[in-house]
């Protein structure tokens, strides 16, 4: 099967465009603007289009296809219904330049997931423009600035981060043209108090921290750190991406956040990886709210005059917050996104303390059961936990150092060991601060049967030996790919025939 | 075991120092490139562009991580490894030769403060 955009189908098909209107000989356009040889129009029937993309999609993985525990990223099974409602022609068919009263029922989704985000997270206000987590931490470190300035505290600066943090936090800080401030962490990957205070001072413009942090270990002190923060002057930013580990249980606003992330995507299930539809609203305390980027959706009691009542009670407005740092996003962000995760929400929301319960129960079962696998086959040494914590939350991370040491096998190797039996490899090499790192997040939509799978067939892998291990994977529509041949020669468009 | 040569100063951030008189040859450890795995990517200073102690003066980029070069002291730089823009694998293969990364001129000519001899160096990544 050949690709798509290699020269293919004969010439003349697969497209038609009508008779010119006048000759070309009529037409005084400046020679430098005239074409020198025909359009390259593309060359293929629908029929092969769509050969094409089915035959892609054989040669996918995905959480469709299988267990998928890539941590950090909490690749949960995506409803169904998700489609069924954000399919809706009132919602599928809009544009976002329609009138008010064309919009009233998706701005009543919308005002309802701000609402609903804002109260499970402990928030006041939540913009739901950004479209990914990255996107609403740039977004949310703007307004710090800007709310700093309102202060007069211009000499604000400075963002802390933990060296275990996302990488994505003081990439989104120095793109808003902070500094960044690494502390390090204590031996078990928690939080390190002292650190914190050392740095702290009238510089400071904000922390940016995940809890659970990215060792899947909750931070016990985060109220500590808040006030270590609150009481220099800055202000605590919290990474949403392991929300999936306290919904319902605690919030940011409760351990003394300012602002936060949400990843729709991860947390309120919206197909995601390779690079989207994600979608990443940020909340924020009162203070925060007139610097939020607009429009937002505001509401008020229906009057008389209203032309078109959806609700019998209210009519939902645009609305610009006063001293807005401006849209991060054209029209209202990927309102699909938002839809698919209010559909999940209406249908699972009485039960988000129980997804939680479920994603924690699930990620320390697996840890345990791959424990113990190794145990009974005689590889626990091969690995050991990436940190000695006893109970971990939504994931937890595993250190191949050992193995690594004694035969040669890396986490790479381990990785793509497992790509040869079915699963998708976890994260490997994050958080930084483990040694041969591999990150596992199962969720709560996997069953005890693909957990107990997965287990045998880790330690399986951990008994290969390194021969086949650094040949893995041969199973694979593509096998090992040179990473680093990959990363020297940067190659960002496809070779198109001249 | 990675390769620790005697004559050379060594920091906790895994660099080497060759002094020389009031210049400075700065590269990554054996130790640190076997970390850091293969080199795809550096990004380099300017020549006589002037830092700080600890100021981040070169960045080098694996397919796993990016990790700053901190300044072991504070100075001037005198030439960068131009030859690593094209070929950064030359740390990976000499990081003590030919992977050599920039040469400095140091503002204070006595500071050593926190730099180890070979033997301390081979405790810490023992």
């Amino acid at each position: 099967m050949s690709n798509l955009f290699d020269s293919h189908g004969a010439p003349g098909s697969g497209w038609s465009q009508p008779a010119p209107i006048m000759a070309a000989d009529q037409v005084s356009l400046p020679a430098e603007l005239v074409r020198k040889k025909p359009a390259r129009w593309p060359r293929l029937s629908e029929s092969e289009v769509v050969r094409h993309y089915t035959w892609l999609s054989t040669r996918n993985f995905g959480i469709d296809t299988g267990f998928y525990p890539l941590g950090s990223c909490t690749m949960k099974h995506n409803p169904r219904v998700n489609e069924t409602i954000v399919d809706l022609p009132g919602i599928a068919d809009l544009h976002p330049l329609q009138p008010e009263r064309h919009q009233q029922g998706l701005m009543a989704i919308f005002h309802e997931m701000q609402d609903m985000l804002a109260i499970c997270s402990g928030m006041d206000e939540v913009a739901l423009q950004p479209v990914a987590g990255a996107q609403g931490e740039f977004t949310a470190i703007r307004c710090f600035q800007e709310y700093h300035r309102s202060l007069g505290q211009e000499g604000r600066d400075k963002v802390i981060v933990p060296d275990s943090a996302h990488g994505t936090n003081p990439a989104s800080a120095a793109l808003a043209g902070m500094g960044i401030i690494e502390i390090p962490s204590l031996a078990d990957g928690s939080l390190n108090l002292e650190a914190l205070r050392s740095v702290v001072g009238d510089d400071t413009a904000a922390m940016m921290i995940t809890n659970p942090n990215t060792l899947g270990i909750f931070e016990a002190e985060i109220a500590q750190a808040s006030e270590i923060v609150h009481s220099a002057g800055g202000q605590m930013y919290y990474d949403g991406a392991n929300f999936n580990a306290i919904l319902g249980k605690t919030n940011p606003g409760l351990m003394g956040f300012d602002a936060v992330h949400y990843n729709l995507h991860k947390t309120f299930s919206q197909p995601h990886g390779g690079g989207g539809p994600g979608s990443g609203p940020i909340g924020v305390r009162t203070h925060l709210a007139e610097f939020l980027p607009g429009p937002l959706v505001k509401r008020r009691p229906i009057l008389s005059t209203d032309i078109r009542v959806i609700d019998e009670q209210w009519w939902y407005t645009w609305y610009e917050p006063r001293q807005s740092i401006g849209k991060v996003q054209q029209w209202h962000g990927n309102a699909g996104a938002v839809v698919r995760s209010w559909a999940f929400y209406r249908r699972y929301g009485h039960t988000l303390e129980q997804m939680t319960e479920h994603a924690v129960l699930n990620a320390n079962y697996l840890r345990h059961r791959i424990h113990q696998c190794a145990r009974e086959q005689g590889v626990e040494g091969e690995f050991c936990d990436g940190s000695p914590a006893e109970i971990v939350k939504h994931e937890f991370t595993l250190s191949m150092l050992p193995m690594k040491e004694s035969k040669g096998v890396s986490a790479m190797d381990v990785a793509k060991g497992l790509l040869d039996h079915g699963f998708m490899a976890p994260t490997v090499y994050f958080p930084l601060v483990v040694p041969e790192c591999m990150m596992i997040e199962p969720t709560e939509t996997e069953s005890k049967e693909t957990l107990d799978d997965f287990a045998e067939v880790f330690v399986k892998v951990l008994q290969a030996d390194a021969e086949t291990l650094h040949a893995a994977p041969t199973t694979t529509p593509v096998g090992r790919v040179d990473e680093v041949y990959a990363a020297r020669n940067l190659c960002l468009r496809h070779p198109m025939d001249e | 075991m990675s390769e620790v040569p005697e004559n050379l100063f060594y920091t906790k951030e895994h660099e080497w120092l060759r002094i020389e008189g009031d210049e400075v040859v700065v590269g990554i450890t054996d130790h640190a490139q076997e970390a850091l795995t293969d080199i795809v990517y550096i990004e380099l200073p300017e020549v006589g562009e002037e830092f700080g102690e600890m100021d981040e003066f070169a960045l080098v980029e694996s397919v796993k991580s990016a990790s700053p070069i901190f300044a072991p002291m504070g100075g001037e730089i005198l030439a960068v490894n131009q030859a690593l823009e094209d070929a950064p694998e030359l740390i990976n293969q000499d990081p003590y030769g030919a992977g050599w990364i920039i040469r400095f001129k140091r503002s204070n000519s006595n500071a050593t403060e926190g730099l180890m001899a070979a033997d301390d160096y081979r405790v810490i990544i023992a």
